[in-house]
């Protein structure tokens, strides 16, 4: 098991630099580099300028050399201008030419200066992701039961009525992204033309103040594309189970049914569940960003795409390295937790 | 002129559909907890030793449940039936449905003639027998009818870029201030914040996902086919590497990815065209390693067969990825493509990038499943027969492998197809990739919902359509698989 866990970090560490360097290259690309001069600079800068402009800040190093400096195994750039003022990706207010530090990457614990945002890179994940985790929070508190719940009550008799509505409903829910069930919430329960106004069509209040009025939209809108999933692979995994044979054994003992699906059937039905909803994260990422930007709400989506859009490039890769922490991170929980919920798995 | 109102003359049948539709709600809370309170109905034993049992309470309100359904699809039958009749005497509602009459027809005849002839169809004369197949195939089949005709201007009543003056966001029914001759006189569907028609816009942005969806997906199964089946079949290196890379591709979020990938500075520097390079060439490997594999014993008929195949399908692929003479035309260096009087088709570089990066996002899902089914089939007898009887790798992974494995492919594809469609959406609801007065669903979505709060009209016409498109494919996926799993 230990070996286990420990070849599996190592697979990470090699994805996650993989990952990392093809978002390094792609937004290092010239035009790019280009975009970012002009819109940190002067949109009329001449081709010359916006080399000089790239050149002091050291953008045009070759970019493994870059790479490297971001990850802090290079030492960083450092460059005397003509006047004589001494500039670098590691200088820091209140440093002298001497005491700047040669190395400042993600190894050192520095995640750079966002572009956009004109702040420590740190603080910024830290401040969003703190806001999109009680989004989730309360995404997962909404999805997880009523999915279960749904999955279990419409597997535990297979082609009933209950079943067919219940299977129906989260084909509905599966074929409704994030964008349209947003709108189309927005409005019914917001606008002034429905009258009904019974949320808020923004979320931005909800960052300082989270109540039911202004949370409950966005949280409902990423739950319900994540939910219909979630409830059919439980449908699946537990119409499955109430087939087997120790079903049948209980059944024909005299058990009750509610105690059949209670006591027999739901424990070995939930193994199956467990796994998809851990996987279902890089999915709940995507829809985060979706709604974050349909409902305003200033969380880890919403900065990626201020970033992207105006390619602050270390915050970008900031940005990446805790989606892709994340991806693997619930990868890896998924099927360490297979592996104990599931007696009959053993890794050698 | 007089704005129109929804239902028009025929608004008497208004309160029979609230009647209607409130008797199949009733029915159907009913119909779930008698399912769970009433007990089954008691089987009776014959003489002649069969069984019979009685229909009870729970007959009843399965009864029930059908007829207020049946009472349901009737009336909104009569009411297309009537708006066909009526146009625009009928309101909105009939004057959208006469717009809409080459598809009703097509839809009529595509099923007479599929449920008459259904027990000659395969699989796909199957699908007719499972009510849900049959109503995700008409979803599906209604927008794929739309998206042609929208193409060929039969269903538009505007020109979906056209501002016409005084109608930015009127509601829907809105006559025009001064119709000229032959000019539809209303916004069926109302005008969005830049006094265009919001229904043409929907038709038109039909065509654009009916374009690419099914065909990004094709493309995506041709890569995710030929890397998963030889990575399932010989295991080893070769699948720990080609896993390792499709994993690589799935641990990125979609939307970073294509926020990398589809911008125009990225355009620019041709590594769209690259990609397209690489990807593209995947559907002609497909194509020639099945033909050799199959026909190599009987060089006569091989060769001509497949210099005729891959001639052609090179000539596509070369015009597919080269525009205006150059493969890659970049400021600073470019790469010399077909003569442009040879070339078939240019792509514009948005639609190229697009297109691109939905088969990027696809292929290794599909990559996975085929290695997933490939590690399974090739432990059957039928494939141990094949070695046994000298069948080369491929002929064995193409010609019996593939074959075998196609009811959850072809399942996979229909999902696919949906969750491409969404991606689409996403792109367009980013105002990434195509351009911006471009009628695509998600585009669309995206400028109406600046305005929601005010104008419901121009948002929810695009979102109710991506909605019905996608839902008809997960429907038509279920009933293939029902139907596929009755064999």
């Amino acid at each position: 098991m230990g070996l286990f866990i420990l070849r599996r970090f190592g697979v990470m560490l090699l994805t996650a630099l993989c990952l990392t360097f093809v978002v390094f290259f792609l937004t290092n690309l010239y035009p790019n580099l280009e975009k970012l001069a002009k819109t940190q600079g002067n949109q009329r800068m001449s081709d010359e300028q916006v080399e000089a402009w790239l050149g002091n800040r050291g953008y045009l190093q070759p970019t493994l050399i870059k790479y490297g400096q971001w990850l802090g195994v290079a030492p960083g750039f450092t460059k005397t201008l003509d006047d004589g003022t001494f500039v670098g990706t590691c200088i820091r207010p209140g440093l002298t030419e001497e005491t700047t530090p040669r190395f400042c990457g993600i190894l050192q614990g520095e995640w750079g200066y966002s572009t956009v945002f004109k702040d420590e890179v740190g603080t910024i994940v830290g401040k969003r992701l703190g806001n999109t985790g009680y989004l989730m929070l309360w995404v997962l508190i909404l999805m997880v039961p009523s999915a279960l719940i749904v999955g279990v009550l419409a597997g535990m008799r297979e082609g009933s009525a209950l079943d067919r509505s219940l299977s129906t409903l989260s084909i509905i829910t599966t074929a409704t992204p994030e964008y349209v069930s947003g709108v189309i919430f927005i409005a019914i329960f917001t606008s002034s033309t429905v009258g009904l106004k019974w949320f808020k069509g923004t979320a931005t209040q909800a960052m300082d103040n989270p109540t039911f009025e202004n949370f409950f939209l966005p949280v409902l809108t990423i739950a319900l594309y994540g939910m219909g999933y979630i409830a059919r692979m439980t449908r699946a995994s537990m119409t499955e189970v109430m087939t087997a044979q120790y079903i049948r054994t209980a059944r024909l003992k005299g058990v009750s049914f509610p105690n059949i699906v209670v006591k027999h059937a739901l424990r070995n039905a939930l193994i199956a569940p467990f796994t998809v909803i851990m996987l279902q994260f890089p999915w709940l990422l995507n829809g985060v960003v979706i709604v974050e930007t349909l409902f305003n709400y200033k969380g880890f989506g919403w900065a990626l795409v201020q970033a992207a859009g105006n390619n602050d490039i270390q915050l970008l890769l900031a940005i990446s390295v805790v989606s892709v922490f994340v991806v693997l991170v619930t990868q890896l929980i998924s099927d360490i937790g297979y592996v104990y919920l599931n007696p009959r798995i053993r890794i050698s | 002129m007089e704005p129109l109102t929804w239902t028009g003359s025929i608004a008497f049948l208004n309160p029979l559909l609230m009647i209607a539709i409130a008797a199949l709600l009733v029915s159907v809370v009913i119909w779930i907890v008698g399912s769970i309170v009433l007990p089954e109905a008691p089987m009776n034993v014959n003489m002649d030793g069969t069984l019979s049992s009685g229909s009870g309470i729970r007959g009843m309100t399965q009864k029930a449940l059908r007829y207020s359904f049946a009472a349901c699809v009737a009336l909104a039958v009569a009411y297309i039936v009537l708006g066909v009749v009526m146009g625009t005497g009928a309101g909105i509602i009939g004057a959208i449905s006469q717009q809409f009459l080459p598809v009703w027809l097509s839809l009529i005849i595509l099923y007479a003639m599929s449920i008459a002839f259904k027990r000659r169809l395969g699989l796909y004369g199957k699908l007719f027998d499972s009510p849900i197949g049959m109503i995700g195939f008409g979803l599906v089949m209604f927008w794929v009818f739309t998206g042609v005709f929208g193409a060929l201007d039969l269903i538009v009543t505007h020109d979906p870029l056209s501002q016409v003056s005084g109608m930015k966001n009127k509601v829907p029914g809105t006559p025009l201030p001064s119709p000229e001759d032959g000019e539809y006189t209303w916004y069926l569907l109302g005008g969005d914040n830049l006094a265009r028609d919001v229904f043409s816009r929907m038709v038109k942005g039909a065509w654009i996902v009916v374009q690419i969806a099914p065909l990004a997906t094709l493309f995506a199964f041709m890569v995710g086919i030929t890397l998963g089946l030889p990575a399932g079949y010989y295991g080893g290196r070769l699948d720990t590497f080609l896993s390792f890379l499709a994993n690589l591709i799935l641990a990125f979020p979609v939307i970073l990815l294509f926020y990398l990938l589809v911008t125009p500075e990225i355009v620019a520097t041709g590594v769209p065209n690259y990609m397209a390079a690489v990807l593209f060439i995947f559907p002609i490997l497909f194509i020639g390693v099945l033909l050799n594999s199959r026909y190599y014993t009987r060089p006569n008929f091989r060769t001509p067969l497949l210099i005729g195949v891959l001639g052609i399908a090179i000539w596509f692929y070369l015009s597919l990825i080269s525009t205006g003479g150059y493969i890659i035309n970049t400021d600073s260096y470019s790469i010399w493509g077909l003569p442009t009087y040879l070339d078939l088709f240019d792509i514009p570089g948005g639609i190229l990038v697009v297109f691109v990066s939905v088969v990027f996002v696809n292929s290794p899902t599909v990559f996975r499943i085929v290695r997933g089914l490939a590690l399974d089939i090739k432990t059957r007898d039928y494939v141990a027969a094949a070695q046994t009887r000298g069948e080369g790798p491929w002929y064995i992974m193409l010609w019996e492998i593939l074959p075998n494995a196609r009811g959850p492919l072809i399942v996979d594809f229909c999902l696919r197809i949906g969750y491409t469609t969404i991606l689409l959406g996403t792109l367009g609801f980013f105002g990434l990739g195509l351009p911006p007065e471009s009628p695509d669903w998600g585009s669309t979505i995206n400028e109406g919902r600046k305005l929601l709060s005010i104008y419901l009209h121009p948002a929810l016409p695009p979102a109710l359509a991506l909605l019905s498109l996608v839902l008809g494919l997960n429907l038509l996926a279920d009933g293939l698989r029902e139907e596929s799993l009755k064999d």
